[in-house]
C-alpha cells in the first residue's frame, strides 16, 4: 500500500515537473525566448514538484506514524471489558496479533471467539477505511500543491530563488545531523547514567575500589561498582600503547620526514599505513593467536610467568595498531617545521642528528604532544583489541603481565548476554560510557586546541 | 662581555701561543666529530630500524593470518551416491491447500506434514550411500555415522522437501565431514594425544584414516563457507553467507544515508553557511565527534534506536544506522577537504558569468570535486565495514542461524562473526575459520581500498 502511494507520488512529481517545464516554456513565447522570464524553466519544473511532493510525503509520513496506535486502539476498544478485565499485558499483545490475523483473512489455526471474529470484522472495516482515506489525503495534498503552484507560475516569478531557498535548508538541516548526534549522545547517555546513580551512589561509582555488579537476575543493585580498578586497568594497557607506539612512530616519522629517499618513502609510507586501516577485531584475533602465546613462551624460557591474556598482550597489540596514527600526525608536523630553521642549523655545523634533536623536534614539540594525546584517547577508547586480549579481571593489581580488565570491556560484558536493559547491572554501561566519552573528548579538545595553536605559528 | 673577548685578543698579541691554541681546538673538534658522526649514524639506524619495525609488523600480521586462514577454505569432504529410498522416507504426500480451508489451518498442517519428514532417518541414506561405494566398512555403521557433519542429514531433508520427486532417484552430493574429523585428518590436534583427550574414538579415527587414504574422503575447496550461515550444531557447515549479507545490508544503509548527509552538510559548511557563532560550534563539534570513541555510538545506538524508538534487536537497520552516525564526520571532513581543494577562481569565474550561489557549487565545484569525495566515501564505508564494538552493544552478537532476507531481520556481521568463531569451544577447527573469515574481509577491505586510491589516481586534477 505505501509503496504504492509512494510510486504514485512518484509519478506525480515528475508529472508537476513536466507542467511547471511547459508552462513556463509558454510564457517565453515562440522561440523560446526565455530572456523574459526571471528563471529559467527548469526552476519553474522545480518548484511546481516541490509544492507537489513535499507536503504530500509530510502528510504520509505523520500518517504512517500515527496509523497502528488508532488501530491499536480500535482493537482494544472492541474487545468487551468483562474480558479484557482478565488479561495481563502479554495476553492482550498475543489477542492483538491475533485479530490483526482474522482480519487481514489469514485466520487462526484454532476457533476464534465470537468477540475476536467482532473485533476482526471492526479492524478490517476501520482498515480499509484508513488506508482509501490515507490514499486520497495524501493525494489530494499532492495535486492541490501542484495546482497552487502552477497557478503561481509567471513570468517575473522568482522561481529560482525560492527553488535555491529550499535547497540551503535541506542543506542546513543535513548539517543539523552531526549536531543532533552529539546531542543524542550525550542526552542517551546523560540520562541513562542518571538512572544509574539512582541505584548507586555517584561517589561509591567514582572512587569505589572494587568492581563486582553481581547479576541483573537478582534484580537489585548488590554488588560494588568501583570505577577505578576499571580505569587503572585502560590507564595500563594506554600507557605500555603508547610505550610501543611513541618511540617507534615518531622515529618512522623522524626517519621518513628527515633521511628516506622519496623512491623509499613512497612506498614505505603507504605501507606503513596499512596498519591504520585493519579493523581492530582482527587485531584483536591476532593478540589472542599469536602475540599472547609467543609472549607466553618468552616468559617461559625466561622463567617468568606470563598470562596469554594480559594487560602487556593488549597494550603491545595496540602499540602497533596506533604506530601509523603517530607517525602519521608527527610526520604532518615534522614537515611543517620551516625549512630555515634547518638551514640555520646545518650551517652553524650541526650534525643532521643534533638538528633534529636540538631545533626540529624542540619546534615540533607542541604539534607532537598533541599527536600523542590524540593517540592516548584513540588507545582509551579502543574495544576489540583489549575484550580480546586483555582478560577481564577487574581487580586493582600494577602487574602488567596479569589480566587486566578496562572501562570498554566492562561495557561490552555488562550490555552483552542476559541482560535486563534497565537493571543497575545494564545501566552502569552508561555511566561508564559517559566517563569515557568524557575523558577522551577532554584530551581531544586539548589535543585539536595544540595542533591548531601549532599550526598557526608556522602559517 | 670582556672574558669572552679576551682570548681571541691574546692570541692576536701571542701568535706563538694562538697556534698552539688552535691546534687544541682543532683535536678537541676532530675527537668531538667522529663521536658525533657516530652518534648521527646511530641516530639514522635508529630511525632506519624503527621503519623495519613498522614493515615488520605489517607482514607478521598479514603472514601469520595467511598462514592460519588459507588452510581453512579446504575441507575434507565426501563425494556419496545418495539413493533415496522411498522405504526409508516414509511420511505422507506433500499436503495441497483445500478449497475452503483457512490459510492458518493449512499452514498447520503443512508444518505437520514437515514434522513427520523431519522424524525420516535421513542419515540412513548417507550411511547406505557410503557402503554403497565402498562395501568393504559395512561392518562399521555407527562409525560411520559420525564421519560426517550432522547437518547434512537436514540438507537431504530439505531437498526433498523442495522436490518431492527426489524419492526413488539416485544422486551424487558433496558430503561435509564432521569438523572433528577434518581437524584430526588436517592434522591440527596433537595425533599423540591419549584417547580420553581425543574428540573422535580410536575406532572412527582408523576409519577415517583409512577412508582418506583411500580416497573416498578427499580435501576440497570449501564454496560452504561463503554460501552458508552459521551453525552450532555442525561447526563444519557454519559459513559466512549470514554475515555477509548482514554486512552488505548495513553498508547499502550507510551508503544511502551517510554519505548523501555527509555530502550535503560538507557543502553547506563549506560553501553556504554562514561564519558565526552556530558554524563554529558545528565545526567543533564534527571534529570531536569523529574522535568519539565507536563503543559510545554503539551506546546511543541501544539507547536510542533500541530503548526508546523500539527497533528491533540484532537487526542490519540498526546496525547500518549506528554505522551511519559513526562514518558521517569521516565523510564530512574528507568532503570539506576536496572541496576546499577546488581553485577559488573557478567560482568567481562562474559567479562573475552571473551564477547563482548555488548553481556555481551544484554546477561546477561539485562535479570537480567528486573524485576526492568518492575516495572519502569508500573509505568511510570500509572504516564501517569493519567496525565491532558498536554492533556488539546492539545485539548484533547474538547466534544467527539463517542469511537475513531483509534489513530488519535477525543478523550478524562480518567483523562481529570473527569476534563469535574466536570464541568457539571447538578451537582447533575455529581457530582456521576464524582466519579464514578475517581473510574473507580483509579482501573486502583491500578491495575497497584500492578502489578509492584507483579512483584518486584516475580523476585527480592538479590546479
Amino acid at each position: 500500500m505505501n509503496l504504492l502511494l509512494i510510486g504514485v507520488l512518484l509519478a506525480l512529481i515528475a508529472v508537476a515537473y513536466q507542467i511547471g517545464l511547459s508552462k513556463s516554456r509558454n510564457l517565453a513565447g515562440k522561440g523560446n525566448n526565455s530572456a523574459k522570464l526571471h528563471s529559467r524553466p527548469g526552476y519553474y519544473g522545480a518548484l511546481v514538484a516541490l509544492w507537489c511532493g513535499i507536503p504530500a510525503f509530510l502528510i504520509l509520513l505523520v500518517w504512517n506514524i500515527v496509523e497502528p496506535n488508532i488501530l491499536r486502539h480500535v482493537v482494544l476498544a472492541n474487545i468487551p471489558a468483562n474480558i479484557a478485565a482478565t488479561l495481563d499485558q502479554a495476553s492482550i499483545e498475543v489477542l492483538i496479533d491475533r485479530v490483526q490475523a482474522i482480519a487481514s483473512g489469514f485466520g487462526v489455526s484454532d476457533q476464534a471467539a465470537a468477540y475476536e471474529i467482532a473485533a476482526a470484522q471492526q479492524l478490517a472495516k476501520i482498515e480499509n477505511i484508513s488506508s482509501f482515506a490515507k490514499l486520497a489525503v495524501v493525494i489530494c495534498a499532492a495535486l492541490a500543491g501542484l495546482v497552487l503552484a502552477k497557478k503561481r507560475v509567471a513570468q517575473q516569478f522568482r522561481a529560482r530563488n525560492q527553488v535555491e531557498k529550499t535547497i540551503n535548508v535541506a542543506l542546513a538541516l543535513c548539517s543539523g545531523v552531526a549536531i543532533l548526534t552529539t546531542i543524542g549522545i550525550v542526552m542517551s547517555m546523560f540520562s541513562e547514567a542518571m538512572r544509574f546513580f539512582n541505584f548507586v551512589s555517584p561517589l561509591d561509582f567514582f572512587f569505589g575500589t572494587e568492581w563486582n555488579p553481581g547479576f541483573s537476575t537478582s534484580g537489585n543493585a548488590e554488588g560494588s561498582y568501583g570505577l577505578l580498578p576499571l580505569l587503572w586497568g585502560t590507564l595500563i594497557v594506554s600507557g605500555i600503547a603508547l610505550l610501543v607506539a611513541v618511540p617507534v612512530g615518531l622515529m618512522i616519522a623522524i626517519y621518513l620526514a628527515e633521511y628516506a629517499s622519496s623512491g623509499f618513502r613512497s612506498w614505505a609510507k603507504p605501507a606503513i599505513e596499512v596498519l591504520a586501516g585493519i579493523p581492530t577485531i582482527v587485531y584483536g584475533v591476532f593478540a589472542l593467536m599469536i602475540i599472547g602465546p609467543f609472549f607466553k613462551m618468552l616468559g617461559a624460557s625466561v622463567g617468568l610467568e606470563i598470562n596469554a591474556t594480559s594487560a602487556l598482550t593488549a597494550g603491545f597489540v595496540m602499540g602497533i595498531m596506533i604506530i601509523p596514527f603517530v607517525s602519521s600526525l608527527s610526520d604532518d608536523i615534522i614537515t611543517q617545521v620551516p625549512r630555515a630553521l634547518r638551514d640555520g642549523s646545518l650551517g652553524l655545523g650541526a650534525t643532521k642528528s643534533e638538528t633534529i634533536r636540538q631545533v626540529v623536534l624542540p619546534a615540533a614539540l607542541p604539534g607532537i604532544i598533541g599527536a600523542f594525546l590524540l593517540a592516548a584517547s584513540r588507545a582509551i577508547g579502543e574495544t576489540m583489541i583489549v575484550v580480546l586480549a586483555a582478560g577481564n579481571s577487574p581487580l586493582l593489581h600494577a602487574n602488567p603481565l596479569e589480566a587486566i580488565s578496562t572501562v570498554t570491556i566492562t561495557i561490552v560484558n555488562q550490555l552483552t548476554g542476559d541482560t535486563d536493559f534497565a537493571s543497575p547491572q545494564a545501566l552502569v554501561a552508561f555511566a561508564l560510557g559517559l566517563t569515557l566519552f568524557v575523558i577522551t573528548l577532554g584530551l581531544n579538545i586539548v589535543a585539536l586546541y595544540i595542533v591548531r595553536k601549532y599550526r598557526e605559528q608556522y602559517e | 662581555m670582556s672574558t669572552s673577548n679576551t682570548s681571541p685578543m691574546d692570541q692576536a698579541r701571542d701568535p706563538r701561543a694562538s697556534a698552539e691554541l688552535r691546534e687544541k681546538r682543532k683535536q678537541k673538534i676532530a675527537s668531538s666529530l667522529a663521536k658525533r658522526h657516530r652518534k648521527e649514524k646511530m641516530f639514522r639506524i635508529f630511525g632506519f630500524s624503527a621503519v623495519i619495525t613498522g614493515l615488520f609488523f605489517v607482514v607478521l600480521l598479514f603472514g601469520s593470518i595467511l598462514a592460519k586462514g588459507l588452510p581453512a577454505f579446504w575441507q575434507s569432504s565426501m563425494t556419496v551416491p545418495v539413493y533415496f529410498d522411498p522405504t526409508i522416507i516414509n511420511a505422507g504426500a506433500k499436503p495441497i491447500k483445500k478449497a475452503g480451508e483457512s490459510p492458518a489451518h493449512f499452514q498447520e498442517r503443512f508444518i505437520a506434514w514437515q514434522t513427520e519428514m523431519g522424524m525420516v532417518d535421513w542419515d540412513a541414506l548417507i550411511v547406505n550411500g557410503l557402503i554403497a561405494k565402498d562395501p568393504s566398512i559395512a561392518s562399521q555403521r555407527d562409525e560411520l555415522g559420525s564421519l560426517y557433519t550432522s547437518s547434512e542429514a537436514y540438507r537431504l531433508r530439505d531437498l526433498v522437501l523442495a522436490d518431492p520427486a527426489l524419492i526413488g532417484q539416485k544422486k551424487d552430493l558433496n558430503i561435509l565431514a564432521d569438523a572433528n574429523v577434518d581437524v584430526w585428518l588436517a592434522g591440527n590436534i596433537d595425533r599423540s594425544l591419549p584417547d580420553d583427550q581425543q574428540q573422535l574414538s580410536s575406532e572412527v579415527r582408523q576409519l577415517a584414516d583409512d577412508l582418506k587414504a583411500k580416497g573416498v574422503i578427499q580435501n576440497t575447496f570449501n564454496t560452504n563457507i561463503f554460501t552458508n550461515p552459521d551453525s552450532r550444531s555442525s561447526p563444519a557447515t557454519s559459513g559466512l553467507a549470514g554475515a555477509i549479507m548482514g554486512s552488505l545490508f548495513m553498508m547499502l544503509i550507510v551508503i544511502f544515508i551517510s554519505i548523501p548527509i555527509g555530502v550535503a552538510s560538507a557543502i553547506y559548511l563549506e560553501e553556504f553557511a554562514p561564519k558565526n557563532f552556530i558554524t563554529d560550534v558545528v565545526e567543533v563539534n564534527i571534529n570531536n565527534l569523529a574522535a568519539v570513541p565507536s563503543i559510545v555510538f554503539g551506546l546511543l545506538g541501544a539507547a536510542i534506536f533500541i530503548g526508546w524508538m523500539h527497533l528491533p534487536i540484532s537487526a542490519p537497520l540498526v546496525g547500518g544506522l549506528v554505522l551511519s552516525l559513526m562514518t558521517l564526520p569521516t565523510v564530512i571532513i574528507t568532503t570539506r577537504a576536496s572541496l576546499k581543494a577546488v581553485p577559488p577562481s573557478i567560482r568567481q569565474a562562474a559567479l562573475g558569468l552571473g551564477a547563482s550561489r548555488v548553481q556555481t557549487v551544484f554546477h561546477h565545484v561539485l562535479p570537480l570535486a567528486i573524485p576526492g569525495i568518492l575516495t572519502g566515501a569508500i573509505i568511510g564505508v570500509a572504516q564501517a565495514l569493519g567496525e565491532t564494538a558498536p554492533l556488539l552493544l546492539i545485539g548484533m552478537s547474538a547466534f544467527v542461524a539463517s542469511v537475513p532476507a531483509t534489513p530488519l531481520d535477525q543478523s550478524t556481521a562480518l567483523p562481529v562473526q570473527i569476534f563469535l568463531w574466536q570464541g568457539n569451544e571447538l578451537r582447533n577447527f575455529f581457530e582456521g575459520r576464524t582466519a579464514a573469515a578475517i581473510i574473507v574481509l580483509l579482501a573486502l577491505m583491500v578491495g575497497l581500498n584500492s578502489l578509492a586510491i584507483w579512483l584518486r589516481k584516475k580523476f585527480e586534477v592538479r590546479w
